[in-house]
């Protein structure tokens, strides 16, 4: 394929007795966006430090644009790192700091000028060139790191945890910042990131790892809407579920009896292809899918559980709350603060819960 | 109320300089028995006349400062910095690589090579430079070795020679080139070296253009270290060198002890001292604006 940038084939990493990282197998393609989603120990630094050339792996290989990297060390890699500390260096100016890639490969003294220029101008720091690393902001720290491998025009740019070290408004405003530049720029990226929303609003595509294996790879409209497996749907949004044996599966369609809960008949559920009756299942549906009712009620069209609400807050856009349902099953429901701000529902109100068939995912049990 | 209290803290303020002065006290009278007063004395005899059997006759006299013009003295001098200097640069050649070994290990490893440099210390200078002799000496351990590997048929002339001495100063004075210089390496953030190899520097690079500039104050202080002790060195040259090669501190041992000439060794003394807190002087101007400029960290 041409249009490969990174073709990672079957890595292990070992770190003494854990494997860090278990028979990872990715493909990304050039100019992509693409993040490594996963909570700390997933292996996704490890898988990170791989490719960027501090760590070798103990099997498989990496090709970067159709070579092969087993061997060759950090310094004649066609990959920049983007650090989570941004490791500045402290003696030198912003503009030494991003000329320095240029001066290690001997370009010519007026073209790194020129670029040095370019470079702060694509990243809105040029009045600040002549400023040392220590006098800068955190925001304006991370651009710097950036731009300092951005000049380099490498393969790959990879980035650790490149928005951890900033408060949240300057994230948000980071993260609009980064795609742009990404999307200016066109080369690929490759992001580590254990924050789920960030990883969602940057990448093209993303994979979720956990325990040195990769859970699943897709857009993040895939990952969110249909995940493949409880760790997915759980660690990438709030996962509302119930456990019970599929039946009556026919084309796409079939109903789900839940084990914890006493149902009059069964919920609707989509079922993907190879899944058939009488297996244990999981049914997950998403909060902002659910329509909470006061009262209990049934919606003809629409599955619908009854519970009691028992917690609710006040998050100002909207109201979260925990539905009990049954004795033991809770789901976290979010309800619309569209029109007032008196609250929707009373805690220890009786609330139907209702959700159309196809927003539900099934997941098996293994 | 802001006014009332500002009076408050101010009273507070000059209580706390007098209590600080109090305190200052133990240490000012240590300086002044101990480094002020000897001092003095070295100064006043220095300006005094040697006795016709020795000992010190109070006569004003500026003859032994006159004496150090002879050129004998100046090439002495000379040879001492230069000698001194050279340990230095070795030092330093040699301490750099060890020093980054020892800090990039993990901690544990860390402190057992830390002990093992320490180790000599617990050993008599002396005996220690005493052991030298037997390694460099015509039927020492290295002519031996040499000799049954059949590497050389007659035995090396090795000892008492200005090599000898500048081995025995290297290996003396080591540790305190090695101590600060571990101690500014492991400061360094391990991934500001990663960032450097991940922007295509060499090892020459990476040491030029990041490690040296980041771990000057700790060369410095070790340079120093080194400098000073090995300017004045007397018994590492009086054993290892022999009559071949004379250091300051030969020159002044020599004075007091054998030539019974006080007043010139108190002269000699002090203007060694100038040498070295003028080469100091100069040392720290000629880096005060870089590390100004390094601050930002």
């Amino acid at each position: 394929m041409a249009d490969l940038s990174i073709d990672m084939r079957a890595l292990v990493k070992r770190h003494g007795a854990t494997l860090a990282v278990d028979h990872v197998s990715l493909k990304i393609r050039r100019g992509e966006f693409f993040s490594l989603l996963g909570p700390s120990g997933a292996g996704k630094t490890s898988l990170l430090r791989m490719l960027a050339g501090f760590e070798t792996p103990d099997a498989g290989d990496i090709l970067i644009d159709g070579q092969s990297m087993a061997g060759v060390p950090p310094n004649r890699r066609p990959v920049n790192l983007v650090f989570q500390s941004y490791a500045l260096f402290p003696h030198m100016s912003v503009a030494e700091n991003v000329a320095f890639g240029l001066q290690m490969k001997r370009v010519p003294r007026a073209e790194v000028a020129e670029r040095v220029g370019a470079t702060l101008e694509l990243v809105r720091l040029s009045e600040k060139r002549d400023r040392m690393p220590g006098q800068l902001s955190g925001g304006e720290q991370q651009r710097v790191a950036l731009a300092r491998a951005l000049i380099n025009r490498p393969a790959v740019v990879l980035l650790d945890e490149p928005l951890a070290a900033l408060d949240q408004q300057l994230r948000q405003q980071m993260q609009i910042e980064l795609k742009a530049i990404q999307a200016q720029v066109g080369i690929t990226f490759v992001c580590v990131t254990h924050h789920q929303e960030e990883a969602l609003a940057l990448s093209d595509r993303l994979a979720v790892m956990q325990q040195g294996r990769v859970m699943q790879v897709g857009r993040p409209e895939d990952l969110y809407e249909r995940p493949e497996n409880l760790f997915v749907a759980r660690f990438v949004g709030v996962s509302n579920e119930v456990r019970g044996t599929l039946a009556d599966v026919q084309a796409g369609e079939g109903s789900l009896l839940p084990n914890e809960v006493s149902l009059s008949r069964g919920i609707r559920v989509p079922v993907r292809a190879g899944l058939q009756s009488g297996i244990q299942v999981v049914m997950t549906v998403r909060p902002e899918r659910i329509r909470v009712i006061p009262g209990h009620v049934t919606g003809a069209d629409m599955n619908c559980l009854h519970g009691v609400v028992e917690t609710m807050r006040y998050i100002g856009s909207e109201w979260q709350g925990v539905v009990r349902i049954g004795e033991s099953v809770r789901w976290t429901i979010h309800a619309s603060n569209a029109t007032s701000g008196s609250r929707p529902v009373a805690l220890g109100a009786p609330v139907s819960l209702q959700w159309n068939p196809g927003d539900g995912v099934v997941i098996p049990l293994t | 109320m802001n006014q009332s209290s500002f009076s408050v803290e101010s009273a507070a303020g000059s209580r706390s300089r007098f209590a600080g002065f109090r305190l200052l006290v133990p240490g000012l009278l240590w300086t002044i028995v101990f480094c002020l007063l000897p001092m003095i004395v070295v100064l006043a005899v220095s300006f005094a006349t040697r006795g016709t059997y020795g000992g010190v006759v109070w006569e004003f006299s500026l003859d032994n400062y006159r004496d150090l013009l002879h050129p004998l003295y100046g090439r002495i001098f000379g040879q001492s910095l230069l000698m001194a200097g050279m340990t230095t640069g070795l030092c330093l050649a040699l301490g750099f690589p060890l020093a980054y070994y020892i800090a990039r290990l993990p901690p544990r490893r860390q402190a057992l090579w830390l002990v093992l440099i320490m180790i000599p210390f617990w050993t008599n200078f002396l005996v220690r430079t005493y052991a030298w002799i037997f390694i460099l000496r015509t039927e020492g351990l290295l002519n031996t070795v040499l000799i049954q590997l059949h590497l050389i048929s007659t035995p090396l002339d090795l000892l008492y020679s200005n090599q000898a001495v500048l081995l025995g100063l290297a290996y003396g004075y080591l540790p305190f080139m090695v101590l600060p210089l571990y101690a500014a390496i492991e400061r360094v953030d391990p991934a500001l070296i990663e960032a450097a190899r991940d922007l295509y520097a060499d090892r020459w690079s990476l040491f030029r253009r990041v490690l040296l500039p980041l771990t000057k104050p700790g060369m410095i202080a070790g340079c120093v270290l080194v400098f000073i002790p090995s300017l004045g060195a007397f018994l590492t040259p009086d054993l290892l060198g022999g009559a071949r090669s004379m250091m300051v501190g030969n020159l002044i041992q020599h004075e007091y002890l054998v030539a019974r000439d006080w007043p010139l060794g108190s002269a000699l003394s002090l203007v060694l001292m100038l040498m070295v807190m003028g080469s100091l002087l100069w040392y720290f101007r000629a880096q005060a604006p870089q590390a100004g400029a390094g601050g930002g960290r």
